[in-house]
């Protein structure tokens, strides 16, 4: 079953074009490494699948359908993620404001709900955040209590905008474990997006690169040539690959080490930058 | 002997009530405590205080700018800060270094209500109480109009409650689930700009943030449930409204004063216990990066 399909789409934001006539599709079960250099549309892509976005051309689907904003059975983890610093909100709650958060009205969470919030806090191993207030969490216990948010209502398709943005190396590892472990179990399709492809290298079954206006989904060794990737980045790119590490080289340079320094050059959790 | 003390005791509470005044006074702040420190928690949460605090100087120019051409100072306070609590929460987004444009705005509104003052001379005894308060001088009818106000209040952000916490929290999944960011904050600026009205009329505009502020602050720092939170929000609020009128009334102190010394009491206690036993992460993840 095809899950998500772009079909010849042109995608644009404020009059520029990220994505044109693109093609692709998505089949169920599958985990997407998305990647690509900063203002490639990551993000922007996402955001079309989750229907904030229309494509200007062609046709963006989900689940055999054009996408709806606020649609369940997605789940998603923006990578624009606002935390205010001294928030003294407990993880139950945070996590419960976003169930039915659309809704007018009062605020209430069902026994069921809150069910539903703890089990899945297990699940990504991380029970005890439900009771500790955002303001005592750590970087890792946040990006789990999201994690854990974006899987909350059993959703079938998992968009993940930089998740392991501004983690070590050890929250990384454990942040792409969990997310595996979930969603193998639970049958989910997941997009991925990062930086850096070696981590993720072990877990994903596809990588879809973009750039250049560009997607190409495939293998890594399908995507992960010179000639591809020299298209999407629009000049001339070199692979390397050692003991089971692959390195994309522009003129002597890792491309992927100097976009994530480059992000760090603007703080954290930034917008992608549009070129 | 104790039930001799307890007796004194009683006879001087029971004494204050033997006025109308005092009777008025409980009862005004009682509505306006409640209101004022329910809103507030949500103003607190958005980190949005000096928002509130612009409002209420901007109703300082209403309620003097009535006066000047008739009006009740209440009407003038209502429709400056809702009309400027709407534009903020419209203009939010294209504002955007908010805390300078809102300081400028609130420096101007001051200097139009001294203007107002100006050109209204037998108003100006009046501008004591805009500014700090005069609660021992409400009467029936503005109990009245404050318990319908608070219930207006109270109803509105009841009905977008929900929302107001999620995109509060979370505004870029917010977006993405189809919440109206725009459209609620815009709501709960209208919202804060009652409750900054109805709160002016207690402890005066310059002291909004003793009830608005000190209690939903000191609450968040000792609970973090939501309903746990509101709850003592109001009862703080509440209790340090009635505190300070009783204070007041004995020591012959303002009450905004009084008000304002408990506020900033129950703020730091609250400060200095939740300290003590919850600190930043644990050493075993002082590495994290953040």
């Amino acid at each position: 079953m095809t899950v998500v399909e772009l079909d010849h789409a042109t995608i644009g934001i404020g009059g520029r074009i990220v994505l044109a006539d693109a093609s692709f599709a998505i089949q169920a079960g599958e985990f997407i490494g998305v990647l690509g250099p900063n203002g490639a549309g990551k993000t922007t892509l996402m955001r079309a699948i989750l229907g904030l976005l229309s494509p200007s051309a062609g046709a963006v689907r989900v689940f055999g359908s054009s996408p709806q904003r606020g649609d369940r059975t997605i789940g998603y983890l923006p990578q624009v993620r606002t935390v205010l610093p001294d928030l003294r909100v407990r993880g139950l709650d945070f996590i419960g404001s976003s169930l039915h958060g659309e809704r007018w009205g009062l605020p209430s969470l069902s026994r069921h709900d809150r069910h539903m919030i703890e089990e899945t806090l297990e699940a990504v191993g991380a029970r005890d955040l439900a009771a500790r207030p955002l303001s005592a969490m750590s970087g890792g216990e946040r990006q789990r209590l999201l994690l854990a948010q974006a899987l909350v209502g059993s959703p079938k398709l998992l968009l993940l905008d930089e998740p392991l943005i501004s983690l070590d190396q050890r929250h990384q590892e454990v942040v792409i474990d969990v997310v595996r472990k979930v969603c193998r179990e639970r049958g989910i399709t997941v997009l991925f997006s990062a930086h850096e492809l070696n981590q993720l290298l072990g877990t994903l079954d596809r990588v879809l690169y973009l750039g250049n206006r560009q997607a190409v989904l495939g293998t890594v060794d399908e995507v992960i040539s010179a000639p591809v990737l020299s298209r999407l980045y629009g000049t001339d790119i070199q692979v390397v690959r050692a003991e089971g590490h692959i390195f994309v080289m522009s003129r002597g340079r890792d491309v992927e080490v100097s976009d994530h320094q480059h992000d760090h050059d603007h703080g954290n959790g930034g917008h992608e930058h549009h070129h | 002997m104790t039930t001799i003390t307890a007796m004194a005791a009683m006879s001087i509470i029971t004494d204050m009530f033997q006025y109308a005044f005092m009777n008025n006074a409980f009862a005004a702040a009682g509505i306006v405590a409640g209101v004022s420190g329910i809103v507030g928690y949500f103003l607190v949460m958005r980190g949005q205080t000096f928002a509130g605090h612009a409002l209420s100087h901007i109703g300082f120019a209403g309620a003097t700018g009535a006066g000047l051409i008739g009006l009740a100072p209440l009407s003038g306070l209502l429709g400056f800060t809702l009309a400027a609590g709407i534009a903020m929460g419209v203009l939010s987004e294209r504002i955007s270094n908010r805390d300078v444009a809102i300081g400028v705005v609130l420096a101007l509104a001051l200097g139009f209500g001294l203007l107002f003052l100006h050109y209204y001379t037998s108003f100006a005894t009046q501008a004591t109480a805009l500014l700090f308060g005069n609660v021992l001088a409400v009467d029936h009818t503005m109990i009245a109009t404050l318990a319908i106000l608070g219930v207006i209040t109270l109803a509105a952000l009841a009905a977008i409650m929900r929302p107001l916490i999620f995109s509060t929290l979370q505004p870029e999944l917010a977006d993405a689930k189809g919440v109206p960011l725009r459209f609620v904050s815009t709501a709960f600026l209208a919202i804060v700009a009652l409750a900054v009205s109805e709160c002016a009329q207690i402890v005066g505009v310059l002291l909004v943030f003793t009830l608005m502020v000190g209690p939903p602050a000191a609450a968040q720092r000792l609970t973090t449930g939501l309903w746990s939170g509101l709850t003592l929000t109001a009862a703080l609020a509440l209790a340090e409204a009635w505190l300070g009128i009783t204070v007041a009334y004995y020591t012959d102190w303002p009450v905004s004063f009084c008000i304002a010394c408990l506020s900033a009491l129950g703020y730091f206690a609250a400060l200095s216990t939740s300290g003590l036993w919850e600190r930043r992460p644990q050493a075993g993840h002082a590495n994290e990066a953040e």
